[in-house]
């Protein structure tokens, strides 16, 4: 058993050990980052964490907890474009959506989590990055100020419409944005980060779950996660079934649904990238 | 070609120009009641059962013809209307009154426009004695002999489906002297009342499937036409627009409170539903000399006519009333919303346990591998 400790302790130090040597022989030339991307330092922020919370068997708010992004996050400045994503289905790499008929210069809507996660393992092979949709914190952090903190009332099971008719004002109170149609980059204007048009006219797929949480006893329990349902996130956060492209609303669905679908993604690295030119 | 109709029709009009146009129909001695008409989903203020006797109700009818938005993406068409909303507004009068309607068609429209009400007696519906060309006005009357919803449209010739479509629809309702009953003779009262009028909309599609616009409504003509021919509609909406009945417009009631919702649908069936509720008593033909069927789920709508159902709200929540036809609802727009306000009736449902884990000694209870013989 000592030894095992010993030995492990051993390969550990190793491993951080050798790397460091390598790299006083031989510096690695930084890959460069694409245009575009902006790196945020990490950092620590409230989150107001996506699921449906329970507490006791009812439900209850969704916990607002400080976390840490822990290392830099590279993400990118702005929204895959309707022209990005047509290079990719030009290399039958991509699922075939509607493009626009005017300018491509807009970001790409009417796409799935897949069509997203089709363009992000194309657009990684094609430039050595490993890009991908971000987390939900991933992208909450990107999006500061712009992030939205909407807890909708929780249902009292003794009486569920008092809650249902609450959301239900509360989402048809939301502002709708004005235009639906997709705009050029920066129409939205930039938040404090520097991301451009976070929570316009275009809602973003990130690649966190749906997760039903149990808060009973004072400690989080997830009790169901399904991936077929992902977290969307811009002017308020929903959660959609991972291949719907058009969200809408109708039936026995109340509220009002996202105006477009789309995406943004983040690049990971093990080293740093190089920024500026 | 000089078919019987238009000899018909031509003979009509005639009448009419030979008539002094400003000699109304004072001939009748009757009291008058004026009413001005609001849009739907709302109707003008009116006596369910009356103790008056026969009058003349004056209605005005202006056509207006107008570029519409009509869903959220901003899709838009050129829309004929009466009064401005598609469909146009409800009409109330009772069994015996008269009705004085005057249809305006200003100068700055472009089309000829006229009325067939479904619930008058003769002259195509008046569609033979109210034709208005830009800059004139008709005034007809005709005698409300039978109770219940009707549709009224413009019928011009050659073009009727056309403006029908493009939102010249409303509805009529004549009312019993007495007011509405159930099928045993037991008196009916609404406390709020709305009109749900149902479009077909047949916008056209350009090579890239986008909707197209046009500069005018007869440039829309022809490719609207095209589209109408298949049958299928681009849109199926209620009040003229996605969305007219939903969010901050959803309709409202509260627990207790009985509702009248009176639905047209002027060309195509439907079929409406309350999500969470039901049909107490539904005329579905509309026509109150009819018993009204009671507790229904779903009514059928005939395409040229309308329906009327009353319904008293027990739970409170958010309902859908929609067209059953859940891909004409959900994919085409055929949605409504009510809030109701109230205190919940655990009785009438309860939640006994929100989504969780299905509990492990369930869950092999169903597969047929663990089955012992």
């Amino acid at each position: 058993m000592l030894i095992a400790l010993k030995l492990k302790a051993l390969t550990l130090g190793a491993a951080t050990v050798t790397p460091l040597l390598v790299m006083a022989f031989t510096p690695p030339v930084a890959p460069k980052a694409p245009e575009g991307a902006l790196m945020l330092t990490s950092g620590a922020f409230g989150y107001r964490v996506a699921g449906d919370f329970s507490l006791d068997g009812k439900p209850t708010t969704n916990p607002l907890q400080r976390i840490k992004i822990p290392r830099a996050l590279v993400v990118m400045k702005n929204q895959v474009t309707a022209a990005e994503y047509a290079r990719c289905m030009a290399d039958r790499a991509c699922p075939r959506v509607a493009l626009p008929a005017g300018s491509r210069d807009v970001p790409i809507v009417g796409v799935s989590w897949h069509d997203a996660t089709a363009y992000a393992q194309w657009i990684s092979k094609k430039t050595g990055l490993t890009h991908r949709l971000p987390t939900d914190e991933e992208w909450s952090y990107a999006a500061a100020e712009r992030a939205g903190d909407e807890t909708l009332p929780v249902v009292d099971p003794a009486d569920p419409a008092k809650a249902w008719l609450a959301r239900y004002e509360a989402e048809a109170a939301r502002g709708q944005p004005q235009v639906t149609t997709p705009q050029p980059a920066g129409t939205f204007g930039e938040n404090s980060k520097g991301l451009a048009d976070v929570a316009g006219n275009v809602w973003e797929w990130t690649d966190s779950c749906f997760l039903r949480v149990s808060l009973d006893g004072g400690r989080e329990r997830v009790t169901n996660t399904n991936c077929g349902v992902r977290v969307v996130e811009g002017a308020h956060r929903t959660y959609m079934t991972d291949f719907i492209r058009d969200p809408r609303t109708g039936g026995c669905a109340a509220g009002v649904p996202p105006s477009n679908l789309g995406f943004r993604l983040v690049i990971e690295t093990k080293t740093r990238l190089a920024f500026g030119s | 070609m000089l078919t019987r109709r238009t000899a018909l029709m031509g003979a009509a009009v005639a009448a009419l120009v030979a008539m002094a146009p400003m000699a109304l129909a004072d001939d009748l001695k009757l009291p008058r009641q004026h009413v001005d008409l609001v849009a739907p989903p709302f109707v003008h203020p009116h006596e369910q059962a009356t103790k008056d006797g026969p009058k003349i109700v004056e209605f005005k009818l202006t056509v207006q013809e107008k570029e519409v938005v009509i869903d959220d993406a901003g899709t838009k068409m050129w829309a004929m209307t009466y009064n401005g909303s598609m469909p146009g507004p409800m009409m109330v009068l009772h069994e015996g009154d008269y009705m004085e309607l005057t249809l305006v068609n200003p100068a700055t429209n472009a089309m000829p426009h006229n009325i067939d009400l479904h619930a008058a007696t003769g002259g195509l519906g008046g569609g033979a004695l109210t034709k208005v060309d830009p800059g004139e006005q008709a005034v007809l009357r005709w005698k409300a002999t039978r109770p219940g919803v009707f549709i009224y449209h413009c019928a011009p010739e050659g073009m009727i489906p056309w403006h029908v479509v493009s939102g010249m629809h409303g509805t009529v309702m004549v009312l019993p002297h007495v007011g509405l009953k159930d099928d045993a003779g037991k008196p009916l009262h609404y406390d709020r009342i709305y009109y749900v009028g149902e479009n077909d909309l047949y916008v056209p599609k350009d090579e890239n499937g986008k909707y197209k616009t046009y500069e005018s409504i007869g440039e829309s003509y022809a490719d609207t036409t095209e589209v109408m021919r298949k049958l299928i509609p681009s849109h199926v909406v209620f009040e003229g627009r996605v969305g007219a009945l939903t969010g901050k417009n959803a309709m409202t009631a509260k627990v207790g409170e009985t509702v009248m919702i009176v639905h047209s649908e002027a060309n195509r069936d439907s079929r409406p539903h309350l999500i969470g509720g039901h049909g107490d008593y539904v005329w579905e033909t509309g026509k109150f000399n009819n018993p009204p069927e009671r507790d229904l789920e779903t009514w059928f709508i005939r395409g040229g006519s309308a329906g009327a159902a009353l319904y008293t709200f027990r739970e409170p929540g958010i309902y859908a009333y929609v067209n059953h036809n859940l891909i004409e609802a959900v994919e085409l727009g055929a949605t409504a919303h009510i809030k109701v306000d109230g205190k919940w009736n655990e009785d009438l449902m309860k939640q006994i346990s929100p989504a969780s884990p299905i509990p492990a000694d369930r869950v092999g209870a169903a597969d047929p591998a663990i089955v012992t013989r």
